[in-house]
């Protein structure tokens, strides 16, 4: 008698889950690397292993793109395998490959191994997170990825803020998922199905919309995706956390956790809760407004320049949640659209910040970045591109994504919240700029670089993630045809 | 129409240039060479445009077209193509861009590479927007303008440029994000943002004034003309000279060509209160440009002035004032950026601009007493002089509407007569100023190689300013009718407004860009 006659697997398709599971092996074998590997070697051996299981599973997530032009439900209906989760999984493993590169000179005191494992592992469960099907999947992925960054943002114990912020961040995320789980649960026991498609169906065929149970929930699940897309109010640990991380993972934190917890918050509302539609986008419209009010209005007074870009991300978030609010189909392909552009400037612009800090040995701020520019031309100029991206400005692919999402706004009749994001996009620009006449204009502060005396080295790990970050900024002006297009086959699945 | 390339090549050449030039690890000197002679071939190229632009009778007021989609299910494609006036306005900014690149290479520039970069940048933007024939894209290339502006101001300006940076920065963006607004409101509710479509025509008021806010301010027309004075006495000369004599060109023809001939209904309701709020700001400017204590502040004012004396010409709407209008852009954008690099010249050899320390610079300099005696009273409008042809224009133009803002353009001519003979005398006569040394030299052969063209074409277009009138709005000369039309337009009520019609049928006749 084995085991499988005795309980019934269901029929597993290995294919639509291959990206988290490479991310995974990598994970393990970096763990196999920390203790087993000579301890000169860990470093690039760890890097290596988990920039090529990036790259792979990003291939990976190409060929699911390619080869799902149908939605389905698969492994027991738990896991969607469909353009919508594969476009998002590049995107977050697209950040990934840049941040393996950022982190190539990370200093860390010991336990790069295991950075570069976490890393791996929280990507994995990212990709996971946005095919995920159900409540289940949803809160599996969604503890899964960030246990990860708990972690991630307390490695750095040299650094003054890094247990604090892994330490608020557990806790603040904690209470997210809890409010999440709790929200779950509710709706599952208002319509007692976990899976997305059939609460829908079950809130259709039992009269269930605008149940008390169920809006309960609903509003709770909100509450939990906004903590882990810091949208606001619900973003009170983002600038702590993004200040006291190690750089690269702020980075990722701002690119890849907020496209999962965005992506996954539209997939949630559209298959789950269709009937409460008119409830969620005045919900999100109220959240993108109070984000992009907290968000510029918090960056504004900022000198630490990670500071202000997690403010600047909180303002991102409300900018991303209006196409939410949208709730329609421009609204989706410009929320995907919007995600491409953001990733890349978020990690590009943290990356400088990186190259910055390990000049320094300090934190960054807007009185010792002043000269970049003319000292790191490259990195200076990648600054400005990102920038002018965040403020939306031509040339940048932030400026198609703002258009986007304004369009997709008045598509939805709201004048209003193109107003809103008019006017927030004014006051953004004065800390985007005042950050590039800090870096050009201002002259440049007596500060010690490189205390050994001499150059400090040449990244080219990190110049090289930059510009492929620039790349894809710069690119997604140029090429929106074939990028939208990408982006309406995607939303598609969502029955756009 | 075939010739598209020109077009292309015209916003192209500068942006690969700028690409090449801020890559590629050129000399200082080769950079600033390779500019120049990139944007001397610019005016090559915008003469091979003018010469294939057809005037003759019934051709497309379009022409030189080339579309190739940008994002297609928004109907959003990069359309670019030149109308007869436009063609002028983007002449009139390559030959200043050309200018004023050679007078950086003559003074020379720290970080050269990305200064010249950043102009050549400009220039592309700047050929861009009168090129555009798409709402967005000319959105696009509107705010392309501002980014090396504002590296430019900021990076290469005087003291106080930190200042002045913010303030142009603050008020351009707040004036163009409302035109965004509009622009989503318009393309979106629509369906295409194609200029020449049937579609790209409205009535809203609300869509009217997005557009107007942001042409207000770069203009820019009384009350929102804060961030002038400083943006114009901290910016480094030459580029002074192209903020008030190109960029603001970029306002004055978004009034022309979006707000007056895409929105006739709004732009007719709404003409009284422009009208009043450009009339105050030419005279104000001009009393401004009068008591300003510095060169730079009256070429300033006088900038103000100008641009609110243009605008009169534009809302008189009809073909006399817009012919003023688009001659006097013509006109003001070479004499402005002559002058603020004149007002370089003379900072240059006597550190200054005040005028109660300069003084008596004519002795012994003839070259330079004589080019900004002759700026300055083409600038004063002096009978026979372009600047005549244009305001005459203009005030025939707007005297149709109501004398009474003839007479305010009038009084202000006899203002910038004040303010222009003020400040040759304050610079050029009187006691020689504590400011200039003995040593400070005339006019250098490569000054005068830069500012001896500009004096040409004034005087070229003093003697035949039908160059430009007469090869404005398509048939005007030989269609009488045309001209009619324009003027009988009011009498008819404004939805048969003739400009719109013209405009609309002829492009509707004139598809000739690639589908």
């Amino acid at each position: 008698m084995t085991f499988a006659s005795t309980i019934q697997t269901p029929p597993v398709d290995w294919f639509a889950i291959t990206p988290a599971l490479v991310m995974l092996g990598a994970a393990a074998v970096c763990l196999m690397i920390a203790v087993l590997a000579p301890a000169v070697w860990r470093r690039r051996l760890s890097a290596w292993v988990t920039g090529g299981a990036f790259v792979g599973a990003f291939v990976a997530a190409a060929l699911l793109y390619d080869r799902s032009p149908n939605p389905q439900l698969v492994i027991a209906d738990s896991v969607y395998r469909d353009r919508y989760g594969a476009l998002a999984m590049l995107v977050v493993l697209g950040a990934g490959v840049a941040t393996v590169l950022i982190s190539w000179r990370i200093r860390l005191r010991a336990h790069t191994a295991e950075y570069y494992a976490l890393l791996a592992a929280a990507a994995g469960g990212m990709v996971f997170l946005v095919s995920a099907a159900n409540l289940i999947t949803l809160f599996l992925g969604l503890e899964w990825f960030s246990i990860c960054l708990y972690i991630l943002c307390a490695i750095d114990v040299d650094v003054e803020g890094s247990l604090e912020a892994g330490l608020k961040y557990l806790v603040v995320g904690g209470f997210g998922s809890a409010v999440l789980l709790f929200g779950s649960a509710l709706v599952y026991g208002a319509t007692g199905e976990v899976g997305f498609t059939q609460i829908a169906q079950a809130t259709a065929a039992h009269g269930l919309t605008h149940d008390s149970f169920l809006v309960a929930g609903l509003a709770m699940i909100i509450v939990g995706l906004g903590f882990k897309s810091s949208a606001a109010p619900f973003h009170m640990w983002t600038p702590d956390v993004y200040e006291g991380s190690p750089t690269p993972i702020t980075g990722f934190m701002a690119a890849a956790t907020k496209a999962t917890a965005l992506v996954l918050t539209l997939r949630v509302m559209t298959q789950a809760f269709p009937q409460e539609k008119q409830l969620w986008t005045i919900a999100f419209a109220v959240i993108a407004c109070i984000s992009l009010a907290i968000g510029n209005l918090g960056a504004l007074p900022q000198r630490n320049v990670k500071r202000m870009l997690a403010y600047s991300s909180i303002s991102q978030a409300g900018f991303m949640l209006i196409p939410i609010a949208a709730g329609n189909a421009l609204g989706a392909r410009a929320l995907l659209f919007y995600l491409i552009p953001y990733a890349a400037m978020s990690v590009a612009s943290f990356a400088v910040v990186a190259a910055r800090e390990r000049e320094l040995g300090t934190a960054v701020t807007f009185e010792n970045i002043a000269g970049l520019g003319w000292e790191r031309p490259f990195l200076g100029v990648a600054m400005w591109v990102c920038m002018l991206g965040f403020a939306g400005l031509p040339l940048t692919g932030g400026f198609v994504a703002k258009f986007y999402s304004f369009s997709a706004a008045y598509d939805r009749g709201w004048v209003w919240l193109v107003i809103v994001g008019v006017v927030a996009t004014a006051v953004s620009l004065y800390y985007y700029f005042g950050l590039v006449r800090a870096m050009y204009m201002r002259a440049p502060a007596p500060v010690g670089i490189a205390a050994a005396g001499g150059q400090p080295p040449r990244e080219l790990a990190l110049q090289t993630g930059v510009l492929a970050c620039l790349v894809v900024t710069v690119g997604s002006f140029f090429f929106v045809e074939p990028l939208i297009k990408l982006c309406r086959m995607a939303a598609s699945a969502l029955g756009f | 129409m075939d010739s598209g390339w020109i077009t292309d090549t015209l916003i192209l050449l500068p942006l690969g240039a700028a690409i090449f030039i801020a890559v590629a690890p050129v000399p200082r000197v080769v950079a600033g060479v390779l500019a120049f002679a990139v944007s001397l071939v610019e005016i090559a190229f915008w003469g091979g445009a003018l010469t294939a632009f057809d005037y003759g009778a019934g051709k497309p007021s379009v022409q030189l077209q080339e579309q190739t989609t940008w994002f297609g299910e928004l109907g959003i494609s990069y359309h670019v193509g030149f109308t007869g006036f436009a063609i002028w306005v983007a002449g009139m900014s390559v030959v200043v861009m050309a200018a004023a690149i050679g007078y950086a290479v003559w003074v020379g520039r720290e970080h050269a590479r990305a200064y010249f970069a950043s102009m050549l940048l400009l220039t592309s933007a700047l050929v861009g927007v009168f090129a555009a024939q798409d709402y967005l894209l000319f959105y696009v290339f509107w705010e392309a303008m501002l980014i090396p502006l504002y590296v430019l101001v900021g990076v290469w300006g005087g003291p106080g440029r930190l200042r002045a940076t913010l303030m142009f920065f603050i008020y351009t963006m707040a004036g163009s994000l409302l035109m965004l607004a509009s622009i989503i409101v318009l393309g979106i509710s629509t369906g295409s943002f194609d200029m020449t479509a049937p579609t790209a025509y409205s009535s809203s008021n609300w869509i009217f004034l997005g557009f107007v806010a942001a042409f207000v301010v770069k203009a820019p027309i009384f009350p929102f003309h804060g961030w002038l004075p400083d943006a114009y006495r901290e910016a480094p000369a030459e580029v002074a000279g192209v903020l008030s004599g190109a960029v603001s060109k970029a306002a004055a023809y978004g009034f022309l060509y979006i707000a007056i001939l895409h929105f006739p209904k709004p732009a007719h309701d709404f003409r009284t209160p422009i009208l009043v709020l450009a009339a105050i700001g030419l005279i104000y400017g001009s009393l401004l440009a009068f008591r300003a204590p510095d060169f730079r502040g009256v070429v300033a004012y006088s900038s103000l002035a100008q641009i609110g004396l243009i605008t009169i010409g534009l809302f008189a709407t009809d073909l006399a004032g817009f012919n003023g209008a688009v001659l006097q852009m013509v006109n003001h954008g070479l004499i402005s950026a002559a002058m603020f690099m004149l007002a370089g010249l003379v900072e240059l050899r006597t550190g200054t601009g005040r005028f109660d320390r300069l003084g008596g610079m004519a002795r012994g300099r003839p070259a330079l007493a004589t080019l900004l005696m002759t700026f300055g009273v083409i600038a004063l409008a002096v009978p026979g002089s372009s600047n005549f042809a244009g305001e005459f224009l203009i005030l025939t133009g707007v005297f149709t509407t109501g004398w009474g803002w003839s007479v305010v353009g009038a009084v202000a001519i006899v203002l910038a007569a004040m303010y222009m003979l003020r400040l040759i005398s304050a610079v050029l006569h009187q006691a020689r100023g504590s400011a200039v040394p003995d040593t400070a030299r005339d006019l250098r052969l490569p000054e005068l190689a830069l500012l001896v063209p500009l004096v040409a074409l004034l005087i070229f277009l003093s003697a035949w300013p039908a160059a430009v009138t007469d090869h404005t709005f398509g048939q005007t000369g030989s269609t009488p009718a045309v001209k009619q039309q324009l003027v009988a337009a009011p009498a008819r009520g404004w939805t048969a407004y003739a400009p719109y019609n013209v405009v609309r049928s002829q492009t509707a006749v004139g598809h000739g860009g690639k589908k």
